[in-house]
């Protein structure tokens, strides 16, 4: 093994190999940069290119893009609270408010070093775990899986913010959001309305960008100004780095949750951002001064760490197993199978060279990645000082771009407008958002391992060792949130809510209560719709969502009698439009105002086509909103369609077609 | 709505006009580019071939084994892309490729089984029709149903002693590729509870090597890269191959397992006699629709008959070509390719089912599985 060790670093090190390499990381981190677009995107570019390459330099290519995407997706996360892919949602908690306080150097030195290092030991945890990997993989059954996405979803209580029923009624509405499309069991398609598009269910990174990014795009633009509040980016580079030394054991629980996470196939990788967010907080004591939600460095050290550590973990059962973890390691072992590379066993038999050769590659990979980030970050930082009306086009131009990824149809764009509304909806009345999330992400694997574990096992299933396991580690989890979350902060018991109103004064409290309680209100009657939905099919294709659905009514349905009964200090009721001062203040933008430009901007894309309509978008907003001359405006938006053209033309995509193009027959590329 | 006002002035003002300028420019740029080209020859052009699924799966994998092949041998040798428009379970490439292909040679079609399954069955999300296409090419692959040895079986022969069994078979859905299989069981008269929800034949093999279920197919590659060793190690008992269809429609032995029965042979074993009923009717459509002929290319109605023979010539050549068994090993394995009428006779014997075979096939999948067909 030590031999194979040496030649695969021999292999690696040679130029050749590390050119490859290096193409692969820069393609890797541009793609990163750009929010949405993540590692599926940056494989189809490169697809093309690898039949006919000789395997090995394939192979680096692929490893240097799939390695350092997790790295460069921080850029867009920290600096404007978007989601640059899955894989570091979490890390917008904690590093936009770090930006926006000016610490935006600091934060990015962190989750770069915490990326670097996580990366490094997913390596390393690769080198010798693949070797002994495949009885534990096979250990994880059905139940077992099932069992984890409950773990999962126990980190709903960490991050339920206020009000822990309000909390859990966002994540039923992840759950169900989830439960869309085909019933595992069955094939029955629930409330999808006879519309292809929803029998599909709704992508991930369409809901990514809907909850995080188009609340956030609206939220600026309403208050009309550059990202960061201080003038400066702030110093503090140096101080990124010392938090990771700082927060060593940290980083490493949460490097080893990365993998371990990674390494289960079916569990998903998208997951692992929150599991290690949520292990930050609940392990951090209260004596530590813990300021997570507000711009705490440990928020955005957890999940980079975790996240780099999931591509090393994720390799593994790809490898072994030829099963991929997420979206991006299936294209990956499309590559393999393109370049003559057949994963099964052999991987750590015959072909244990290669296997290696792919670890040092990953490993080198995350150092010229973290590096190139590091050396980039001070231009890219400046990007947040730029006046938000002339950065929003270009953020909505790719947010578009990057959802109509998914699945290449106009839905995309009708599913994120839809989804952004829900989005803005919940950040103004504060249900957790990140809840929502984890449920919509857990909702298919906890169905149908529920449901497989159930045909295996019977009920039994509940008995063994695995699945006890997991159990108390879960309960473990739910006790640690609790004690991190001082029992007044729950609403179980009113008194102390009242004492805790009470002793924090300076907060504004809405006192009309109407808009949140016709959104609790939608809320009740999407459960109730969901009951209905559930019993028009068979036994085993609605028994979840049935079951889903009557207890998550119960929950919504507190929260709707909670904000009834109109006592302004019980934590539920919330209102950003009050607290945040948006209502008294003249100079801030209505709420519905930006969500009827980007209502303009999907009905323009029904009509003409995306590229003619976000060129209409581009100049009028341009003129509008950011008031650029006539000059500026019209080269920015050449700029941006070139961009766009050749990008879509690179990765053989139609834009999507409007009303216009079914009628009249455009030139390229226009049609 | 001061600022609408005035914006509308400024704009009528000063943008109309470079922008109607801008835009025809680039369209007459865009025009030049696209000058018609002669027929059956792609000199510089772009031939997009339409993938009904996303990246990295096993026909997108196939496609872009194919592409630059049949590119080099097109008259003007162009460039082939591959262009992913995945959803609706294949249907809604299929359905776009239906609408919007130009017939003019660039546009191509990769169809899998699973196109042509919901097609076959009257899915209503089904808006295409294979009977318009001109077929260039079709590839076969084969697949080996196996079982655990636990199950104390050591061949098809032993077949009696699983009637009473408990068996347990791991499917992605009653109307995937898996369909097929679970046609056989019903066929041969064996007992198997399906537990669905699988995301591919790699997570069913896991559940079988982790002994949640105790019967699996999966196809040649498969077999033979990660069940083979399972075999080897004594875990499992390979019982018969789908085996392949022979140029007189007959089903013969697969000839990648020589040993092993093809599933007529298996038929015969149990019940003593040739299979002929509507079951096994329907069975053989949809064995070659997801075996004998599963992937395929095509082009759109239309195609004047000099690009389809351009195509046909093209696709035979890339298969003769020196060194194409060797590539192709791990992306075809050992079957023949069928080039031109004979891949056309294969698709046109599986989407023409006979109307009782079909309703006995919806019926089935309605009321065991609760399809909703």
């Amino acid at each position: 093994m030590l031999d194979t060790l040496t030649t695969s670093l021999l292999t690696v090190l040679s130029m050749q190999h590390i050119l490859y390499l290096a193409g692969g990381v820069f393609l890797g981190l541009l793609i990163g940069i750009f929010p949405g677009l993540g590692g599926i995107a940056g494989l189809s570019l490169l697809l093309p290119f690898l039949y006919g390459m000789d395997p090995i330099s394939a192979l680096a290519m692929l490893v240097g893009l799939v390695a350092v995407i997790p790295t460069s997706d921080t850029f867009t996360s920290v600096l404007m609270g978007i989601p640059g892919s899955s894989a570091s949602q979490a890390t917008v908690l904690d590093g936009f408010p770090m930006a926006k306080q000016g610490h935006a150097a600091r934060a990015l030195a962190a989750a770069f070093t915490a990326s670097l290092f996580g990366g490094l030991f997913g390596a390393l945890m690769l080198t010798v775990f693949v070797l002994i990997a495949r009885p534990l993989i096979l250990a994880f059954g059905s139940a077992e899986l099932f069992m984890l996405t409950l773990l999962g979803l126990s980190m709903v209580g960490v991050l339920a913010g206020n009000s822990l029923v309000k909390g859990i009624s966002a994540c039923g509405i992840g759950l169900l959001l989830g439960c869309l499309g085909a019933a595992p069991a069955t094939g029955e398609y629930r409330m999808s309305f006879d519309n292809t598009y929803l029998m599909d269910g709704i992508p991930l990174v369409v809901v990514g960008l809907g909850i995080f990014a188009i609340p956030e795009i609206i939220d600026l633009l309403r208050q009309n100004r550059a990202i960061a509040e201080a003038s400066e980016l702030g110093s503090g580079w140096i101080n990124g780095f010392k938090d990771v030394i700082k927060h060593k054991w940290l980083s490493i629980r949460c490097a080893v949750l990365g993998t371990l996470v990674g390494a289960l196939p079916g569990l998903g990788g998208s997951v692992v951002d929150w599991i290690a967010y949520g292990h930050a907080v609940q392990t951090t004591k209260a004596k530590d001064n813990p300021q997570f939600g507000n711009g705490d460095v440990r928020g955005v050290i957890a999940p980079e760490s975790a996240n780099n550590a999931k591509e090393g973990g994720g390799l593994i059962p790809t490898l072994l197993f030829g099963i991929p973890g997420s979206g991006s390691m299936a294209v990956f072992l499309g590559g393999m199978v393109l370049i003559g590379l057949e994963p099964g066993p052999a991987m750590v038999g015959a072909e244990l060279g290669t296997t290696y050769t792919i670890v040092w590659s990953l490993a080198l990979a995350n150092v010229i990645g973290a590096g190139s980030c590091l050396l980039l970050s001070k231009w890219v930082a400046r990007l947040t000082l730029i006046p938000y009306a002339l950065m929003a086009p270009f953020m909505l131009m790719v947010i578009c771009f990057a959802a109509f990824q998914a699945t290449r149809s106009l839905g995309d764009l009708v599913a994120l407008l839809g989804i952004g509304v829900l989005g803005v909806l919940m950040k103004r009345f504060d249900w957790p958002r990140p809840a929502f999330l984890i449920g919509f992400v857990l909702a298919g694997g906890m169905e149908t391992y529920l449901y497989q574990a159930v045909q295996f096992d019977g009920w039994s299933f509940l008995t063994k060792p695995g699945v006890l396991i997991i159990a108390a580690i879960t309960v473990a989890s739910i006790y640690f949130a609790v004690r991190t979350k001082p029992a007044d902060k729950t609403d179980d018991s009113d008194e102390t809510t009242d004492t805790q109103a009470a002793t924090e004064a300076p907060r504004r409290r809405a006192s009309n209560l109407r808009p949140q309680i016709v959104f609790a209100f939608a809320v009740v009657g999407l459960f109730g719709y969901g009951l209905y939905d559930a019993l028009q099919h068979s036994f085993l294709g609605g028994v979840f969502t049935a079951g889903l659905c009557a207890f998550m009514l119960v929950m919504s349905l507190i929260v709707l009698v909670k904000l009834l009964r109109g006592r302004l200090e019980d934590p539920v009721n919330f209102d950003n439009e009050v607290e945040a001062g948006y209502s008294s203040d003249n100079s801030i933008t209505s709420l519905p105002h930006y969500v009827y430009w980007l209502t303009g901007l999907v009905l323009g894309c029904y009509l003409f086509g995306y590229l003619i309509a976000i060129g209409l978008f581009f100049v009028i907003f341009l003129l509008l909103k950011a008031r650029t001359s006539m000059i500026k405006t019209l080269s920015l938006t050449g700029a941006a369609l070139a961009f766009l053209v050749v990008l879509s033309h690179l990765m053989v995509l139609d834009m999507p077609r409007g009303l216009l193009q079914e009628m009249v027959q455009l030139p390229w590329p226009l049609s | 709505m001061k600022n609408a006002d005035k914006f509308l002035r400024t704009f009528s003002a000063r943008a109309i006009r470079p922008l109607v300028v801008a835009i025809a420019c680039a369209s007459a740029s865009a025009l030049s580019v696209t000058a018609p080209v002669l027929a059956a020859d792609f000199e510089g052009a772009r031939i997009e071939m339409t993938m009904p699924f996303k990246e990295g799966g096993g026909t997108d994998t196939w496609g872009r084994f194919y592409a630059p092949l049949i590119g080099e041998q097109l008259p003007g040798q162009p460039v082939v892309v591959v262009k992913n428009i995945p959803g609706g379970g294949s249907t809604s490439g299929a359905n776009q490729f239906q609408m919007r292909a130009k017939a003019d040679g660039r546009d191509i079609f990769a169809s899998s089984g699973s196109t042509m399954f919901p097609y076959i069955l009257g899915d209503k999300r089904v808006k295409y029709e294979y009977k318009d296409w001109t077929a260039i090419l079709a590839s076969p692959t084969g697949g080996v149903v196996y079982i655990s040895s636990d199950l104390g079986v050591k061949s098809i022969a032993d077949l009696a002693k699983l009637k009473d069994a408990d068996l347990k078979y791991a499917s992605q859905g009653a109307t995937s590729l898996d369909m097929i299989t679970l046609l056989s069981f019903e066929v041969l008269g064996l007992d198997v509870k399906s537990v669905f929800g699988m995301k591919g034949k790699g997570e069913a093999r896991l559940a079988f090597e982790r002994g949640e279920v105790n019967i699996d197919d999966q196809t040649t590659s498969g077999f033979i890269k990660k069940v083979q060793p399972l075999v080897d190690e004594g875990k499992a008992i390979p019982l018969f191959s789908w085996g392949v269809l022979g140029k007189d429609g007959k089903i013969q032995r697969d000839p990648t397992f020589p040993d092993l029965p093809s599933f007529v042979e298996a038929y015969e074993m149990v019940h003593g006699s040739a299979p002929s009923s509507e079951r096994f009717r329907a069975w053989k459509a949809f064995f070659i629709a997801g075996y004998a002929a599963q992937k395929g290319l095509f082009l759109p109605k239309g195609t004047p008959d000099d690009v389809v023979q351009a195509y046909r010539d093209a696709a035979a050549k890339a298969i003769a070509a020196p060194g194409f068994a060797d590539k192709a090993q791990d992306v075809l394995g050992d079957y023949e390719q069928a080039v031109g009428d004979e891949a056309s006779k294969m698709f046109s014997e599986a989407v023409s089912m006979d109307d009782e075979a079909r309703a006995w096939v919806i019926n089935w999948l309605n009321s065991k599985y609760s399809a909703g067909l």
